[in-house]
C-alpha cells in the first residue's frame, strides 16, 4: 500500500463519517461543522486525483465563504429542535420503510450497473503532462465550454437578484450616511459666521 | 522503494519542523516590535525589563499563560471552545509550508500556492466564529457575526487583487510569482509600481483579514470588551494570539512576495546580489510589518458600517475594474508582440 | 470549432434575451424612481417581442453549436415560439396588476426575461449539462416571482414551498444525469443514446426514472403535482399565469426532447412511465378540481389535468405523437392564458376576486366577458367545435395510431368527468343570482381574453397553418 491510498482512506472515512454526523449531530451548528470538515475531506480527496485547482477552490468558495454565511445564518436561528422533532417517531414507521425501499432500490443499482463501452474508453482521462490544471481550465473555460460558463453567470445572477429583490427593504424613516454629501459640504454651507457684539448676547 | 518514501518523508518533517520554529522566533521578535514601536509613537518605553531592552518579553508571556490555569464557563461548548484555537493556530501556521523565503526554498512547491494561501487565510474566520459562538456570551458571539461577515467581505476584494498579479505572473505558484518580477530595473520592476492601486488594496484589505486596527471591530474592547477572546485564558488564549499574529506575518510575508519581489535584490548588481535572498526577504516583510504596527499606532478604528462600506462599495469596484483593465492591457501588449 | 460568430447566430433570441435583460436591469437600477417599474415592463414587453421576431429568422435544418450544447432546429423554434407568446403575454397581464397590488417593482420583468431565456435554453438543450442549467435559470426565477408579493403570507409561502419542492426536484434530476452520465460516460442526449444502443441497463433505467420524475415536478403532472394547487393559488396572478403557459411549455419540450433523442432504444421504458404519471394526472385533474371554490386552485387542477393528455401524445412516442402534443400544447397556451385574463378581470372596486361565486350571474353584470369566458371554459372541457377538442382529438388520435386503446379510452372518459366542472362554471356564470359586478379591465387584458376566445372559437375553420408547422417541429425532431 502506497502513500497515496493510506491517505485517500483516510480521507474518504474522514469524510464519510463526518457526512454521517452532519445528520446525525444533535446541534445543528456541529452539524455545519462536520459538513465543513466533510468539504475539507473532500478537498483532500481532490488533490490526490490531481485536481489540485479544483481542490483549492472547493475550500476557497465552499469552505472559506458558502459554509461561513451558512454557520452564521444557523447561529442566529432561534428554533426550537425538540418542537421539530415531535412528528419524528409518529413519521418513523412511514419513513423507514421508505428509507428501506429506495436503500434496497439502490443497491440493486449498485450490483447491476455496468458501463457503457464508450465509457470505460472514456475513463482514461486525457490530462497532458505538461499542461497545469489551472492551465488546462482556462484552455477550454471560454473556448470550449463558453455557453455553460456564461449560463452558469445567469443563474448566479438571478439568485443575486432574486435575493435583493425578496430581502432589501427601503424604509422610509432611516438615515443614511451619503457621504458623496458629506464630502461635497464646503465652509460656506456649514457654517454660518455671526459677529456677536459683546455684553449683548445673541 | 519502501526506504525512499520513508526518509523522504523525514526530511519533510525536518523541513517542517524547521520552518515552524523559525516562523515562531519570528512572530516573538515581531510581538515585541509591535509593542515597542506602538511605544515609541505613544512616547513610552515598551516592554524593557526581561532580557536586554526587554528582548526576551515575548518568552516571558509565553511562560506566564502555559502557567496559568485555563478557564472553560460553564455554559460553553467545551468541545468546540478547546477547538477554535487549536484550529486558529494551526490554520496560520500551516499557511508557511508554501511561502518560498528564498529561491526553491519552501516546504512544498505547490503549483497552487497562492490559491492554497488563501484558502487558508479564508478558513482563518472559522476560528473566529466557533470561539465566539462555543463561549456561550453575547460580546463573543457578536464579535463572530461581526468577523463573519468583516472576513468574507475582505476575501473578495484580495481575490481580485490576486488575480490581478496572476495575470501578470502568469502562474499561481509563488516561486514562479517571484521569479517574475525579476527584471534589470531591480526595485522598479516589482509588481508594486506597475499594480500601485491594487497594492494599497491588498495592504488595507491585509489588515482587515488579520483584523488589526483600524479594522480590529472583532476585539473593539471599547465595545466587545475583547470579543470573542473575552472568555478565554491560559493556552487558549495563547493559541488565538498566536495564530492572530502568524496570520500578520503570513500576510506579510505575502505581500513581499506578490508585491515586492520576494527574495529579489532591490537593486540588481553585484554586491547587492550577493546577499543570500533569505535576508531581503525577512528585510522586506520586517518593513511591511512596519507599516502595518504604525497603522495600529496612528489610525482610529473604522465604524462597523463604513468598514463594509470600503470593502463593498469602494474596494470591490475598483479591483474588479482593475481586473479588467490589467487584462485588457496584458491582451493588448501580447497582440502587439510585447511579451 | 465553429466559430463563436456562427453560434452566436443560431442562438439569436437568447442573445437578445441575455443582453436585454441585463441592459434592463441597469436601466431599473439607475433610472428607475424607488425601484418602480417606470418603463421596464414595456421595454421588457419589446425585448421579448424582438426574440419572438428573431425565431424566423435563419430558419434551416437542425444546426449543433456550442461544441453539442446547444441545438437550433424547428422543433426548438416552434416551442420557443409558444414560450415567448406565454411570457409576452405574461407581461402583458401583469401591467395593470402588479401596479394595483402595489408589487410594480422593476425587477420583475427582469426575472421574466430570465426565466423565459432559461426556457429557451432548456428547450434548446443537448448535453445534460446545458439541460441543468437552463432548467435552473428558469426555476430560480420563477421561484422569485412566486413570491413576488413578499409582503403576502400566502404569496410567501407559495414562494418557499415552490423552492423547497423544486430543489428536491433539482435534486433527483441530477442524481438521474450523474447515473446517466456514469452509465455512457458522456453528457450528449446523442451520446446517450448511442451508449444505450437498444439495451436497457438497470442504472440507464434509474437515471431515466430519476430524470423524468425531477422533470414531472416542473410539468406538475401526477404523482409529482402536490405543489400546484397551493403555488397556483398563493402567487400573484399574472405569475400564476405565466406558470401555467410558459414555463409547462419548456418543461414539456424538453421531457420530449430527452426521451426522443436520448432514450430512442428504450422506448417501452418510459412509455410506461409516460402512460403512469398521464392516466393519473388525467384522473386527478377531473376528480380534485370538482370540489374547488377558488378559481386559481381551479385553473391549477385544471393544468394538471391538461398535462396528463398531452402526455398522451408523447406516450405514444410516435412522430404523429410528437405533433399531436405540439398542437395540444398551443392550444392549451391559448387557453390558459385567455382564461387567466378573464381571472384577472375580476376586480371588485380594488379587490381582485378569486372565488368561482364571484363570478355568479356575470351574463347580467358583463354580458361579453361571460360570454368569452364560457367560450374557454368550453374550449377547455373539450367541447366540438371549439379548439380544445381538435387537441384532445389529435392526442387520442396518436395513441390510437400506437396501439394504446386503453390509454385513449381512459382519456375519453376523463375528459368527459372533467367536463362536469367546466360546465359548472358556465353554469354559474348564466344561472346563479349576480353577484356584484367587476370592474372594468385594462385594454390589455381584455384584448388578450377577446384574441384567445376569437382563436379558440375559429380555429376549426382555419387550422391548416398549425397543423403543418406543428407536423414540420415534429420531424426535425426524430
Amino acid at each position: 500500500m502506497n502513500v497515496a491510498a493510506v491517505f485517500f482512506y483516510l480521507f474518504s472515512a474522514i469524510m464519510l463519517a463526518s457526512a454521517f454526523m452532519v445528520i446525525a449531530a444533535k446541534n445543528p451548528v456541529h452539524s455545519v461543522l462536520f459538513l465543513i470538515l466533510a468539504f475539507v475531506n473532500a478537498s483532500g480527496l481532490f488533490l490526490l486525483m490531481g485536481a489540485e485547482f479544483l481542490a483549492m477552490i472547493l475550500v476557497v468558495v465552499y469552505v472559506g465563504a458558502v459554509a461561513v454565511l451558512f454557520l452564521f445564518v444557523v447561529m442566529m436561528l432561534d428554533v426550537d429542535f425538540a418542537e421539530l422533532k415531535q412528528g419524528f417517531l409518529q413519521y418513523l414507521p412511514l419513513g423507514s420503510v421508505i428509507g428501506i425501499v429506495v436503500a434496497i432500490e439502490l443497491l440493486l443499482v449498485m450490483v447491476g450497473f455496468t458501463q457503457s463501452d464508450a465509457a470505460l474508453g472514456a475513463g482514461a482521462s486525457p490530462i497532458q503532462a505538461n499542461v497545469s490544471n489551472t492551465e488546462a481550465l482556462g484552455l477550454v473555460l471560454y473556448t470550449k465550454y463558453v455557453y455553460l460558463f456564461q449560463a452558469s453567470g445567469l443563474v448566479l445572477l438571478t439568485a443575486m437578484i432574486g435575493a435583493i429583490v425578496l430581502t432589501l427593504r427601503h424604509k422610509p424613516d432611516v438615515k443614511r450616511q451619503v457621504i458623496a454629501d458629506q464630502n461635497a459640504r464646503t465652509r460656506a454651507d456649514a457654517i454660518e459666521i455671526k459677529k456677536a457684539p459683546s455684553r449683548a448676547g445673541v | 522503494m519502501t526506504d525512499g518514501w520513508l526518509i523522504s518523508l523525514l526530511i519533510m518533517l525536518g523541513k517542517s519542523l524547521l520552518v515552524l520554529v523559525a516562523v515562531l522566533i519570528y512572530v516573538a521578535y515581531i510581538l515585541y516590535a509591535d509593542r515597542k514601536i506602538w511605544a515609541a509613537v505613544q512616547l513610552r518605553r515598551g516592554p524593557n525589563v526581561v532580557g536586554p531592552w526587554g528582548l526576551l518579553q515575548s518568552f516571558a508571556d509565553m511562560l506566564k499563560f502555559v502557567l496559568k490555569e485555563p478557564v472553560i464557563p460553564a455554559g460553553a461548548n467545551k468541545g468546540v471552545f478547546l477547538l477554535a484555537p487549536f484550529i486558529m493556530a494551526m490554520l496560520a501556521l500551516s499557511a508557511w509550508a508554501v511561502i518560498p523565503v528564498a529561491d526553491g526554498w519552501a516546504v512544498a512547491d505547490l503549483n497552487v500556492g497562492v490559491l492554497f494561501i488563501f484558502a487558508i487565510s479564508s478558513l482563518g474566520v472559522y476560528g473566529v466564529i466557533m470561539g465566539g459562538w462555543a463561549s456561550n456570551s453575547k460580546y463573543p458571539f457578536l464579535s463572530a457575526l461581526r468577523s463573519a461577515a468583516q472576513m468574507v467581505s475582505y476575501e473578495v476584494s484580495i481575490g481580485f487583487v490576486i488575480i490581478t498579479v496572476l495575470l501578470c505572473a502568469g502562474s499561481l505558484n509563488l516561486n514562479d510569482i517571484v521569479l517574475a518580477q525579476d527584471s534589470k530595473f531591480g526595485v522598479f520592476g516589482w509588481y508594486w509600481l506597475p499594480l500601485f492601486p491594487m497594492f494599497i488594496i491588498f495592504f488595507i484589505s491585509a489588515l482587515a483579514e488579520t483584523n488589526r486596527p483600524p479594522f480590529d471591530l472583532v476585539e473593539a474592547e471599547s465595545e466587545l470588551v475583547a470579543g470573542f477572546m473575552v472568555e478565554y485564558s491560559s493556552v487558549p488564549y495563547m493559541l488565538f494570539m498566536l495564530g492572530e499574529y502568524v496570520a500578520i506575518v503570513t500576510m506579510c510575508a505575502l505581500t513581499t512576495i506578490l508585491f515586492l519581489g520576494g527574495w529579489l535584490s532591490p537593486i540588481p548588481f553585484a554586491p547587492f546580489t550577493w546577499v543570500p535572498g533569505i535576508i531581503w526577504f525577512i528585510l522586506k516583510a520586517t518593513a511591511v510589518f512596519f507599516m502595518f504596527a504604525m497603522v495600529k499606532a496612528f489610525v482610529p478604528r473604522y465604524r462597523y458600517d463604513q468598514l463594509m462600506r470600503l470593502g463593498w462599495k469602494v474596494f470591490l469596484p475598483i479591483s474588479l475594474f482593475m481586473v479588467i483593465a490589467v487584462a485588457g492591457v496584458l491582451q493588448f501588449a501580447m497582440a502587439q508582440g510585447w511579451r | 470549432m465553429t466559430p463563436i460568430s456562427f453560434a452566436l447566430a443560431h442562438s439569436l433570441p437568447e442573445v437578445v434575451l441575455a443582453v436585454g435583460a441585463l441592459a434592463l436591469l441597469m436601466l431599473g437600477v439607475f433610472r428607475a424612481r424607488d425601484g418602480r417599474d417606470w418603463i421596464i415592463s414595456e421595454c421588457a414587453i419589446a425585448v421579448l417581442g424582438l426574440a419572438f421576431l428573431l425565431l424566423f429568422v435563419g430558419a434551416g435544418p437542425k444546426v449543433v453549436v456550442f461544441d453539442g450544447a446547444f441545438i437550433d432546429d424547428a422543433y426548438g423554434r416552434y416551442m420557443k415560439g409558444l414560450a415567448l407568446i406565454g411570457s409576452i403575454v405574461t407581461l402583458l397581464l401583469s401591467l395593470d396588476y402588479m401596479r394595483r397590488e402595489k408589487i410594480d417593482l422593476f425587477e420583475f420583468p427582469v426575472l421574466v426575461i430570465l426565466a423565459t431565456l432559461g426556457m429557451l435554453m432548456l428547450i434548446s438543450a443537448q448535453t445534460l449539462i446545458s439541460l441543468y442549467l437552463g432548467l435552473e435559470l428558469m426555476s430560480l426565477a420563477l421561484y422569485v416571482i412566486a413570491a413576488f408579493h413578499r409582503d403576502n403570507v400566502r404569496a410567501s409561502e407559495a414562494g418557499l414551498k415552490y423552492f423547497a419542492l423544486g430543489a428536491l426536484s433539482s435534486g433527483m434530476l441530477l442524481y438521474g444525469a450523474s447515473l446517466l452520465y456514469g452509465f455512457a460516460g458522456t453528457v450528449s442526449l446523442q451520446g446517450i443514446a448511442a451508449a444505450i444502443n437498444g439495451k436497457a441497463n438497470i442504472g440507464v433505467i434509474f437515471g431515466l426514472v430519476f430524470m423524468l420524475a425531477g422533470l414531472s415536478f416542473k410539468m406538475s403532472v401526477v404523482p409529482f403535482h402536490m405543489w400546484t394547487p397551493d403555488v397556483y393559488e398563493g402567487a400573484p396572478t399574472p405569475v400564476t399565469a405565466f406558470f401555467a403557459s410558459a414555463a409547462k411549455m419548456a418543461a414539456v419540450a424538453i421531457t420530449m426532447r430527452l426521451v426522443v433523442t436520448a432514450f430512442p432504444g428504450v422506448t417501452d421504458q418510459w412509455r410506461q412511465i409516460l402512460i403512469f404519471v398521464s392516466i393519473l394526472s388525467m384522473a386527478l385533474g377531473a376528480f380534485a378540481a370538482i370540489g374547488q371554490t377558488n378559481i386559481k386552485r381551479l385553473m391549477a387542477y385544471s393544468s394538471i389535468g391538461h398535462m396528463g393528455f398531452a402526455l398522451v401524445g408523447l406516450a405514444a412516442g410516435t412522430e404523429q405523437g410528437v405533433q399531436g402534443v405540439l398542437v395540444y400544447l398551443s392550444i392549451y397556451l391559448t387557453m390558459t392564458l385567455g382564461t387567466f385574463a378573464a381571472i384577472l378581470s375580476m376586480r371588485v372596486g380594488d379587490v381582485y376576486v378569486e372565488k368561482i361565486s364571484d363570478l355568479a350571474g356575470l351574463s347580467r353584470t358583463n354580458g361579453t366577458m361571460a360570454l368569452f369566458l364560457s367560450a374557454m371554459m368550453l374550449s377547455l372541457a373539450g367541447i366540438p367545435p371549439l379548439a380544445g377538442f381538435f387537441a384532445k382529438w389529435y392526442v387520442f388520435n396518436a395513441a390510437i395510431q400506437a396501439h394504446l386503446y386503453p390509454l385513449a379510452v381512459i382519456g375519453v372518459l376523463m375528459s368527459v368527468v372533467a367536463c362536469f366542472y367546466y360546465l359548472r362554471i358556465v353554469k354559474v356564470i348564466y344561472f346563479d343570482e349576480p353577484a356584484p359586478g367587476f370592474e372594468r379591465a385594462s385594454p390589455a387584458v381584455t384584448a388578450v381574453l377577446i384574441v384567445a376566445s376569437l382563436l379558440v372559437v375559429f380555429f376549426s375553420f382555419w387550422p391548416g397553418p398549425l397543423d403543418v408547422a406543428a407536423a414540420a417541429a415534429a420531424k426535425s425532431l426524430f
